[in-house]
């Protein structure tokens, strides 16, 4: 856990003048500087996903466009597969392509007509013809709709455990919430997602976990995802409970706890005031960093639920070999990564005063 | 934390609590004996013995399920074996497999023609005449030029690759046609071979003759299409059908739901039942999940017919075994030793090999008699002409035990008396070919073979095993893997195996390199055979050479557990797909 870190510049450790906050022209030059990084990051993860994805074959001698003919492998067939795929243009001309689609569309040939893929342009798929960029924006609302509710059961869970594990430490509540935790850390999400649905679904039959969008079937919508929000949430709530119970332990033992409570606050106002506020500032670190790479998380989750979600696309994509769908959920997951990172930082100097942006 | 007896008392009891729930929830998972909605089943292996549930019943709808989705739904890209099966349900060919159980349906009928093709007397011309009554899902006829039409789409394999290419080779060796797109003619008709002299008649001139084409006819990649209808690569997103259902939405690796055609009309069409009024497939991607839903009732009949998971089958076995079919897939499962990898040059030391392995093992390691199949003798599934029980090695004596007295005779007579070294090659995505891998190995070293097992990434052995230069590279002396007919014939199932002119640069499937002129010169015998039981006797001798060669260690005859709802009506295996049940002829009771 402590190797997940703190906030940049080491927040809650250095003391800036209390009441500093920053200029609106600082702001914005910071914002504009974030911003350019973000998308030079991204170029950089695409760059490097085209790269891994001709090298790896380069180094084990094997061959994408065999992958797409049929039993019989004729070498014209072949040739024609890598030329309709651009395969055999040098990897940085497909990748100047690939970055000419995203920002002004790109025409493809299909045979019979030209067809335009408007911008952002990601491709086709190189197994079913699907344009990519739809395929990824009906996927993504099944995904946000996992991480938004398993955000709010983990986060809601997580820290009021690790609370009150704090407040009352040493008692059987802090004990027992910690030895769940300790489970939650430790057992895999396709297991616990296993056996949720052996005893939901299979054996009491009380949940259906057929998935179906929010804005067709609100109801259904709740029903398919309790199951998977528990799982991913669990898996997460834990971490938080044990971050949240050492952060705020230590905080207990500041001086200006000490003095708050001798200035005569309610004990409700030094820990929900004074006490929480610091103590959030880690969990908001951690939070930044997992909901960015929720994807891990949602790979199994989507997988073992069926969901029909990023992660479960990202599994399919790699196994078929299909490089423009690859590339596109790598790069969606690498945007929320920065983003979430990004929105962490700015929320930094609203929760800690002690924190400016520079 | 505080390290007191309190503490530890405590973590003992959350522990405790944790392993509770873990062993409570373990026992979970069987499903209730009363969720078939009400309708006895009909008995263990009952569709692999005749039809079950007869019923000319229409109504309801068909749930498919399935973890692996379509190759392609564009008929003339398609290569899955489950995928082929379905697609009777939107396309017609000149001639199809007859609705009939078991080997019965091998037989071809005639389909959108209204006979069998009159052959000439050289066995070059095949001529049909279309029915009347024959519609596409708009209600336009389904014309000759259609037809032709839809075949010439083989030949645009840079633009809609994957499906099977035999018309190809048969009708255009020198590979003069360019395909349809790149086609000068206005009407996009311009491959010479197939003629349409009107709307009704088609005739194919083949530059030789070929026993199996009507075989090859019969495959979905000669179903027709207009020009105006087709979009090229991105067809496969919505076929346009001239079969009893049409597409009403697909979305790739999330499902398919087909409705009736009402263009369509049973009169025109002798073979194709179309029963349920709509067809559903889902792709589900939590294989355990598949085979739950199945036996809760929720879907008919798993798609992809690969068998069941093993916690699927255990369930499914104990607990509804008269749900349960166990047939023949026509796919052997087997061992290949590479001729040009040292020391698998010299036929004593192959033959080492074959005496060293206990093909009870091998069974077991496949999944058992049930899951994995027979024991294979040699290289011919029973399903083709030509099949019989030749046992050079006396794989089926001693119940497959190991013959380790003959194997060191031959290591000796190999000149490798003490063994030698080799590495097994083994798609790493197969679970029961890595246990195999991992059996063999064990066999091996009892006689002192010492065998190396590499994992390969399956999706990837085309250009691996498939690549008889990297084959050499690496050494493998022994390739594990499969192998099902595209046809029910000699030449569909052993040819690109066995015939030395088959041998690829890349995506080779003859692993072995055998190259015997003498076998080759039988295929050429077998293939002019227009009878069919002769051309069988003339598979069987192909079939003994290899054999005798010792270039293969057959494991089994593929076996699968499959489920079958107890609302499906007219259920069968057909040999033609491979055992799987003959979908378009299904029904399901109210």
């Amino acid at each position: 856990m402590a190797a997940r870190g703190g906030p940049p510049g080491g927040a809650g450790r250095l003391r800036h003048p209390p009441g500093a906050t920053a200029r609106p022209s600082t702001v914005l030059a910071y914002l504009i500087r974030r911003l350019t990084a973000v998308v030079v990051m991204l170029l950089i993860v695409t760059l490097a996903t085209f790269a891994i994805f001709f090298m790896i074959p380069k180094l084990t001698g094997t061959d994408p466009a065999l992958l797409f003919v049929g039993k019989q492998a004729d070498p014209a067939a072949i040739e024609g597969i890598r030329e309709k795929m651009g395969l055999s243009d040098p990897v940085l001309v497909q990748f100047w392509k690939f970055v000419e689609g995203l920002v002004a569309g790109r025409d493809y040939a299909n045979g019979v007509d030209v067809t335009h893929c408007p911008a952002p342009c990601f491709g086709y798929s190189f197994r079913n013809e699907q344009e990519v960029w739809p395929v990824l924006t009906s996927r993504l609302p099944v995904t946000l709709s996992l991480a938004a509710g398993a955000c709010l059961l983990w986060v809601i869970g997580g820290v009021a455990a690790g609370v009150v594990s704090a407040l009352k430490r040493g008692s059987v509540w802090d004990r027992s919430a910690m030895s769940v935790a300790l489970a939650g850390v430790s057992l895999p999400i396709y297991f616990t997602g296993l056996v949720s649905l052996a005893i939901f679904s299979y054996a009491l039959d009380l949940i259906n976990v057929d998935y179906e969008p929010l804005t067709q079937n609100p109801g259904k919508w709740f029903e398919s995802l309790i199951l998977p929000w528990i799982t991913l949430a669990f898996l997460y709530a834990a971490m938080y409970a044990r971050l949240t119970r050492a952060t705020m332990l230590e905080i207990l033992g500041e001086d200006y706890i000490r003095t708050a409570r001798a200035k005569g606050l309610g004990e409700g106002v030094v820990i929900g005031k004074h006490a929480m506020r610091s103590t959030m500032t880690p969990i908001l670190t951690i939070l930044g960093l997992d909901l960015g790479a929720l994807l891990g998380g949602a790979v199994l989750t989507e997988t073992t639920f069926n969901l029909p979600g990023l992660g479960q696309g990202a599994v399919r994509a790699i196994s078929d070999k299909d490089l423009p769908i690859i590339l596109g959920v790598t790069l969606i997951a690498a945007f929320f990564i920065v983003i979430a990172n990004l929105v962490v930082d700015l929320l930094y100097a609203v929760i800690d005063p002690r924190v400016r942006l520079s | 934390m505080t390290s007191t007896r309190s503490s530890r008392r405590a973590l003992a009891a959350g522990t405790a609590v944790v392993i509770a729930a873990l062993l409570s929830t373990s026992a979970c998972g069987g499903g209730d004996d009363e969720s078939d909605g009400g309708n006895r089943p009909a008995g263990f292996n009952a569709a692999t013995k005749g039809v079950v549930n007869t019923s000319t019943a229409k109504g309801g709808t068909l749930k498919f399920i399935g973890s692996q989705d379509f190759d392609s739904l564009d008929p003339q890209r398609m290569y899955y074996g489950f995928a082929w099966d379905f697609s009777r349900f939107y396309t017609r060919q000149l001639i199809t497999y007859d609705n009939k159980p078991g080997a019965k349906s091998t037989s071809l009928v005639p389909d959108l023609a209204t006979a069998k093709a009159e052959i000439s007397s050289d066995g070059r011309t095949y001529t049909y005449r279309l029915r009347d009554g024959i519609t596409f899902e708009d209600g336009s006829p389904i014309t000759a030029q259609d037809i032709k039409y839809g075949i010439e789409r083989i030949w645009a394999q840079d633009v809609i690759s994957g499906g099977p290419t035999y018309l190809k080779q048969i009708l255009d060796p020198k590979g003069e046609y360019k395909g349809p797109y790149k086609d000068k003619d206005p009407k996009k008709l311009g491959l010479k071979s197939i003629e349409t002299p009107d709307a009704k008649t088609i005739i194919f001139k083949l530059p030789k003759p070929n026993g199996d084409f009507e075989q090859i006819l019969a495959l979905p990649s000669s179903s027709p299409l207009k020009p105006d209808r087709d979009k090229a690569a991105k067809y496969a997103l919505k076929p346009f059908s001239s079969g009893p259902y049409k597409f009403e939405s697909y979305s790739p690796n999330k499902g398919a739901v087909l409705v009736r055609n009402d263009k369509w009309s049973k009169s025109s069409d002798p073979i194709r039942a179309a029963l349920p009024d709509k067809v559903t497939v889902t792709i589900n991607s939590n294989a355990d999940d598949v085979d739950k839903r199945l036996i809760k009732g929720d879907y008919d009949l798993d798609i992809n017919a690969t068998g069941m998971t093993q916690s699927g089958r255990t369930t499914a076995l104990k607990q509804h075994k008269a749900n349960v079919d166990n047939g023949t897939t026509s796919f052997i499962r087997y061992a290949v030793f590479p001729e040009k990898v040292k020391p698998m040059d010299n036929v004593h030391c192959r033959k080492a090999v074959i005496y060293a392995a206990d093909k009870k093992a091998l069974q077991t390691a496949r999944g058992g008699p049930l899951a994995g199949g027979d024991i294979a003798a040699n290289m011919l599934p029973k399903s083709i002409k030509g099949a019989d029980d030749y046992d050079p090695y006396g794989a089926l004596q001693n119940g497959g035990a190991a013959n380790t007295a003959k194997a060191e005779e031959e290591l000796k007579a190999c000149g490798k008396p003490g063994g030698f070294s080799t590495v097994i090659s083994v798609r790493n995505n197969k679970p029961a070919e890595v246990a195999t891998a991992e059996a063999l190995q064990e066999c091996l070293g009892k006689v002192g073979i010492k065998a190396d097992v590499d994992q390969i990434d399956g999706a990837q052995s085309s250009s691996i095993t498939g690549s008889p230069s990297v084959v050499r590279k690496k050494g493998y002396g022994i390739i594990i893997t499969g192998w099902g007919p595209d046809f029910p014939t000699g030449q569909g199932f052993s040819q690109p195996l066995v015939d030395g002119r088959f041998i690829a640069q890349s995506g080779n499937y003859n692993n072995s390199e055998l190259n015997d002129p003498a076998i080759n010169k039988l295929f050429d015998d077998a293939i002019a055979e227009t009878d069919p039981v002769k051309a069988g006797e003339i598979y069987k001798q192909i079939n003994h050479k290899v054999s005798d060669r010792a270039d293969y260690l057959p494991f089994v005859y593929e076996k699968t557990i499959t489920w079958r709802s107890s609302r499906l009506t007219n259920v069968y295996t057909a040999d033609s797909y491979n055992g799987r049940y003959d979908y378009v002829s299904l029904g399901v009771a109210k």
